[in-house]
């Protein structure tokens, strides 16, 4: 990995005082993952270029590192492209190498540090997830004036374009300690991914090297989040800090979570929620079963009604029951409470037993999780498996997107969805189930109802037939 | 006297304290099986007299005694047992366990007891304690019978205690000591013409002689064949007289075995005078016995009352009864065990033919012993886990079959005609055998931790963690899990190479064959695509009925981790429909007697699955390297022309230049342009299954010989293998086998895969070998482990790489896809076969270094 920074001041090999290096020696510095060399391919009172070279060590890099929960160890790490990109290594060697010029001390030419002076940084490969734009956003606010060339993921395939990886030219007339404070926080977030692990250290780092700049930059929520590779809280603290004078955004969108930021303006998820809750009561059932119940948040509003005396979550995720688990606090609930509620790891792929006995089981924004094909099974697990008298299932109504104001039409409102359907396509499908395992059913609308593409949540409730409609308190 | 006990019974000692229970039971029982109240008291609260911890001590009791039973198991209880209560909750523990229950009451002098328990300093209740319970152990004896004890002994003094002996009686359907070969048939009712018929196709040689009652059948077969009949002998049919002659002198004769069905129950209540509706064809036989003699009548009453419910043959392997038999139940007897034998278990339903909805108990059944029954008509006998239907309905039109044991080969005889009009007809969808349980893919098989026997000498224990990411993962990703009978098993490399520049090569995969004394294995080029498994059948009804399918599809062609392959669907059914042609071509669906295939594929280019990886970063390393080795070089090129000292940098980043070379072609050689199924190749290289097989019985010539007579049906889609076979004590061999892999290797091959010939080769002990293992190309690992692998500082450090839990896991694998393939192909229900599926899943889940 390189990085070759160029001066035309004059004289030139003042370079050399500044990052403190002298321009006729090679510099050797060790890293935990490697080796940096400092050296000057050019040094002459006219022009002085300094180059940073950072051998990484790929084996190693493998060997020692730590990845954070939930990123996978995958096949690519020999295969890397961090011995040759610019990254976090490079924040890194930047404040190792250079870290008496970052911090501003230069004892040879103090009056140097705060001069601007004529200078060009050459990166021949600096990733940047985003494009061009992203590039340029992040830069040119600052006085840079950029140039770059994307280079091609292999020029024996023309037809797989870019590699989203540049060669770029900064040039700016800019005192060296504040561009190298640049590049300490700009790589790294072009890049988005880091070699270590992020956590709350990385907010005070952020704002230190963000000194006197960051706050007034036009994108500064951008680089934050994506300096913090997207860890969400820590960005939100991070963009906390950098607001504090000013009032806050009012929505931080996570740009994973479609779904969420959709719905979000409509309060969706809790009208559902209330809903289901709602057709329950009005059922008269007791024992409820919550296929798919991931964080738990229909379980959280049936505890809070006493007339449901068991209660069971299922979800096919044990990460996902964890945390339910901490969000229904189960661990502190007294014996009585905790008779009242469990949650088990199953699939709805599964005849499964213990999914017996229940005056009712619930399918909230569940089905459309599932692949249309393997419908069939499940609705035979749901329905002829579990037996339950009464059978609520929720999904999106397809129609409805088209009042989303940011929804692209060929796109669903999650990445998970395998399909939403319109009002005919469910009802049909609720028909033939209802008609298969002998119930009947009934649908109800959820949210605010559009007079040509109805309610943005569509929802079936299904009653065994021949099972008596309610039961008496 | 002489106490006769049947082998699994709850035996209940009864008498006051002093009686001499303990010592009796410690005389006949062995320790583990006494159960005594005191000791539980002991137990739960260190003190053996407590009377205050008499309720958990009795709960414990009950606890120990009911496990005990449920392993089939006895247990003795060592308890006063002179209360009517406490006796009554042991005989209910027996009954659900369906064991039986006896009572050994020890009826000693009061004088005695009360002596006894003087001489006793921990015993610290007063005589009339004992009294009392002398007095309720004298009033309970005449009871005991009517409480339910299937056997009341009662030993009255110190003498008769002293000299009694105990007898175990095996259980009334335990004749393991019965082996056949047995041919088993399924339900005649009456109909005689067709059970001379199939008798004579088995190979009975029969004989009538005399008339009225004096006629008399004799049958015997050459090589001492027996049959078995599975009951449902009467009713319905024109002779259901005759059928009785021909059971009953055969059983009689030793010829046969017979197990009771519903109507010989319903027939023996009716001879026994009761009160019994003539219908479902009772009718007939009641006729037909008319004409009958007395004798006669009473000679089929006796016979009928001397059935057994079940029986239990071949050291426990073989399980017959009329409706089936529940392994909970197997080899116990209660009136529950009895009606299961007899009638199965309904659902309490009824469907709409107003006929009780049957319970599928075949479905869960998880076995180890063959069940084969009768009782419920099929139109053909097919194997349901461990468990097969006989009755094909034959006086209902359809046919008589008889199973040949341990053959099990099917022999038919049609019904000469329609003898009785059934209330639904035969062949009615829901009514196939597999109807319940073929759609049903039960949780219980795949949950937890879970503990696997496979056929090939393996049992393979996967973890709870393991199972649950697997459940989810196929779960949430998974093709259609009907379709899903096989999951590839993960392939290991060689033992590290200390070869200079080399990390994988040939002569560590010989040498490990070799030390597990393989003669010969077959050498074959390994294709770089990405890896898929095919499910390709005739035509769309063949696929409905192989996978149970609603749809109208061929098949299904999936990853290695149970995804779709192809994202249309339309491109994935033209493919299927070029593979059947190429299949039809070839001759194999004849051939293999078959409408299915199951094929182990590559599929090239690996750009046309794997384009995603190979863009985001293979491609992107190469481009990052591309630019960044260049603007290095100059640099330092720059540097040194100043004379620094940066020549060693030079000449290493020089070298990297060459190496990124190699390894941008070694990933660009498996990548081109497709469109639709153009540019596309498959090599199969396993024939895995067709129907009702599983191949790995054949060697891999097999295998290749069938996948090259495929490729050669089609040979723009389909592309061969090549292949060296190789003796391993030929030393010039080996060298020119490992020149053919250089050779292709260094024409940009990934590789080669060395495998032992047959399909399932073992060493020592019978253990599984690893099936294959895989000799990577040079250059190909640098896609890998990174274009500069090759250097020696990164080489040597690369060469400490763990491989005993990728070669472990190679062999659990490789033994769980084929115990699945055999499962499927045995027509085990289809979460039997996940269960399998699922394993591998798991296994695949270990956190095992990704580059092996």
């Amino acid at each position: 990995m390189l990085l070759t920074i160029s001066t035309t001041h004059q004289p030139a090999q003042d370079l050399g005082y500044l990052l403190h290096k002298n321009p006729d020696r090679v510099h050797n510095f060790e890293l935990s993952y490697g080796e940096a060399l400092v050296f000057y391919p050019e040094s002459s009172d006219t022009r002085c270029t300094a180059a940073l070279l950072l051998e990484i060590d790929p084996i190693a890099l493998v060997r020692s590192f730590k990845a954070p929960p939930g990123t996978s160890r995958t096949l690519g790490h020999y295969v890397n492209d961090r011995p040759y990109a610019a990254s976090s290594f490079l924040s890194t060697a930047i404040s190792k190498v250079f870290g008496t010029a970052l911090a501003g001390n230069c004892k040879k030419r103090p009056e140097l540090v705060q001069q601007a002076i004529p200078l060009a940084f050459h990166l021949p490969v600096l990733p940047v997830r985003g494009g061009e734009k992203v590039l340029r956003d992040l830069f040119e606010p600052l006085g840079y004036q950029v140039e770059a060339q994307e280079h091609p993921l292999d020029t024996a395939f023309p037809e797989w374009g870019g590699a989203s990886v540049f060669s770029v030219t900064l040039t700016h007339q800019i005192p060296l300690t504040q561009a190298l404070s640049h590049l300490y926080v700009l790589i790294p977030a072009l890049d988005r991914e880091k070699h270590y692990y992020i956590g709350p250290a990385e907010i005070e780092k952020l704002m230190n090297h963000g000194e006197g700049w960051l706050k007034d930059h036009p994108h500064r929520e951008t680089i934050a989040r994506r300096y913090m590779v997207n860890r969400r809280a820590l960005a939100n603290a991070a963009i906390e800090q950098l607001f504090r004078e000013e009032s806050l955004p009012e929505d931080l969108p996570d740009d994973q979570q479609v779904e969420a930021s959709v719905e979000k303006p409509m309060n969706l998820n809790q009208t559902r929620l209330e809903t289901v809750v709602q057709l329950l009561q009005a059922e008269k059932v007791r024992s409820v079963v919550d296929l798919g119940c991931g964080e738990g948040k229909l379980l959280k509003k049936l505890l809070e009604q006493p007339e449901f005396s068991r209660i069971v979550g299922m979800d096919v995720s044990h990460r996902i029951l964890e945390i339910a688990a901490r969000r229904l606090k189960l661990e502190q609930k007294s014996e009585r409470e905790r008779e009242r509620i469990s949650l088990l790891h199953g699939s709805l792929a599964y005849h499964d037993r213990r999914l017996q006995g229940f005056d009712a089981a619930c399918l909230v924004e569940v089905i459309e999780h599932i692949d249309a094909d393997r419908l069939g099974l499940t609705a035979h697990n749901v329905f002829a498996g579990t037996g339950a008298a009464v059978i609520i299932v929720t999904t999106p109504n397809r129609e409805y997107n088209a009042l989303f104001p940011e929804m692209p039409a060929d796109r669903m409102r999650h990445a998970d969805h395998r399909f939403e359907w319109t009002r005919a396509e469910f009802h049909a499908w609720a028909e033939a189930v209802a008609a298969k395992y002998g119930y009947a059913v009934a649908y109800h609308a959820i949210g605010p109802v559009h007079e040509a593409y109805g309610p943005p949540t569509q929802c079936a409730l299904f009653r065994k037939s021949g099972s008596a409609p309610s039961r008496d308190a | 006297m002489k106490l006769s006990i049947p082998e699994l019974s709850l035996i209940v000692l009864i008498g006051p304290s002093g009686s001499g229970k303990s010592t009796f039971a410690a005389k006949h029982f062995l320790p583990t099986e006494i159960i005594s109240s005191d000791r539980c008291r002991g137990m739960v609260c260190d003190d053996e007299n407590s009377l205050t911890a008499s309720k958990d001590a009795f709960d414990l009791v009950h606890y120990w005694a009911g496990l005990r039973l449920k392993r089939g198991k006895r247990a003795v209880i060592d308890a006063t047992s002179v209360k009517q209560d406490a006796r009554a909750s042991l005989v209910k523990l027996a009954k659900s366990y369906h064991a039986r229950v006896v009572a050994v009451v020890l009826d000693m002098p009061e004088a005695l007891c009360l002596a006894r328990n003087d001489q006793r300093p921990d015993r610290n209740f007063g005589p009339h304690v004992v009294r009392g319970q002398h007095r309720d152990m004298r009033r309970s004896i005449k009871h005991l019978k009517k409480e339910g004890f299937h056997h009341v002994f009662r030993l009255e003094g110190e003498e008769a205690v002293n000299a009694a002996t105990l007898e175990v009686q095996p259980m009334w359907p335990d004749r393991r000591h019965e082996r056949g070969p047995f041919d088993i048939i399924g339900d005649i009712h009456g109909c005689f013409d067709e059970t001379l018929a199939l008798l004579a196709k088995l190979g009975y040689q029969i004989t009538e002689t005399g008339s009225g009652d004096a006629a008399r059948f004799t049958v015997s077969h050459p090589e001492k064949r027996r049959v078995i009949f599975l009951g449902d002998l009467v009713d319905r049919g024109p002779a259901s007289n005759r059928v009785l002659r021909l059971a009953m002198d055969m059983v009689d004769a030793g010829v046969a075995l017979c197990v009771p069905g519903n109507h010989e129950n319903k027939l023996e209540r009716w001879l026994a005078g009761r009160r019994v509706k003539l219908t479902y064809g009772l009718e007939t036989t009641v006729n037909q016995l008319e004409g009958e003699s007395e004798a006669f009548r009473a000679r089929v009453r006796t016979f009928i009352n001397s059935l057994v419910s079940h029986l239990i043959l071949e050291d426990g392997r073989l399980i017959v009864a009329h409706a089936g038999m529940k392994e909970s139940m197997a080899g116990r007897a209660s009136a529950a065990v009895r009606s299961f034998a007899l009638y199965g278990e309904t659902s309490g339903e009824t469907d709409n033919y107003g006929l009780p909805v049957r319970y599928d108990w075949a479905a869960e059944y998880r076995g180890k012993a063959t069940v084969v029954y009768g009782h419920t008509p099929v139109p053909t006998a097919t194997w349901v886990n461990r468990t097969i239907c006989l009755d094909t309905g034959c006086v209902f039109g359809g046919k008589l079959t008889a199973l040949r044991w341990p053959e099990r080969e099917l022999v038919e005889e049609p019904a000469h005609a329609l003898h009785y009009e059934p209330v639904k007809p035969l062949n009615t969808e829901d009514q196939a055998p597999n109807g319940q349980g073929a759609n049903t893919f039960y949780l219980d098989d795949v949950r937890g931790k879970r503990i696997i026997n496979t056929r090939f000498n393996r049992q393979i224990t996967i973890r709870e963690g393991y199972s649950m990411a697997a459940v989810e993962v196929i779960s949430r990703f998974a093709i259609d899990p009907r379709l899903l009978t096989y999951i590839p098993a993960t392939m290991a490399p060689p033992e590290t190479s200390k070869r200079d520049g080399y990390l994988e090569h040939p002569e560590e995969a010989f040498a490990y064959y070799r030390k597990k004394d393989i003669e010969e294995v077959i050498c074959q080029e390994k294709h770089m695509g990405s890896r898929a498994v095919v499910q390709v059948c005739r035509d769309v009804t063949a696929a409905r009925h192989a996978f149970n399918l609603e749809e109208d599809v061929l098949g299904t062609v999936y990853t290695r981790s149970g995804r779709r392959f192809f994202a249309e669907a339309a491109l994935e059914q033209a493919f299927l429909t070029r593979l059947a042609a190429a299949v039809e071509k070839a001759g194999l669906w004849r051939e293999l007697a078959t409408d299915r295939l199951t094929l182990d594929c590559e599929i090239m280019p690996w750009s046309a699955k794997g384009l995603d990886l190979l863009q985001n970063q293979y491609a992107r390393v190469g481009a990052a390297a591309g630019a960044a080795i260049p603007a290095t070089i100059s640099a330092l090129r720059q540097a040194t022309d100043r004379g620094l000292a940066l020549d060693d940098k030079l000449t290493a980043w020089q070298k990297r230049a060459e190496n990124l070379d190699k390894y941008r072609r070694a990933y660009g050689t498996y990548c081109w342009a497709t469109d639709g199924l153009q540019g596309l190749r498959v090599a199969p290289f396993h024939i895995l299954a067709s129907e009702g097989q599983a191949h790995f019985d054949k060697d891999h010539l097999w295998h290749m010989a069938m996948a090259d007579r495929l490729a050669d049906a089609d040979p723009e889609l389909l592309q061969k293998t090549r292949y060296r076979r190789l003796q391993l004590a030929d030393r010039d061999a080996e060298a020119a086998v490992t020149e053919w892999w250089r050779d292709m290797t260094e024409a940009g091959g990934e590789g080669m895969v060395v495998k032992p010939i047959p399909f399932m080769a073992v060493c020592e002990e019978n253990r599984l070998v690893l099936p294959a293992i895989k000799c990577r190309g040079r250059d190909y690992l640098r896609i890998i482990y990174g274009p500069d692998y090759t250097e020696p500082e990164q080489l040597e450090r690369l060469r400490q790489r763990g491989l005993t839990l990728k070669h472990r896991n190679a062999v659990r694998e490789w033994a769980l896809g084929m115990e699945g393939l055999a499962r499927w192909a045995e027509g085990d229900t289809i979460s039997r076969v996940h269960e399998c599926v699922i394993a591998v899943a798991a296994l695949e889940t270990e956190p095992i270094d990704p580059r092996l």
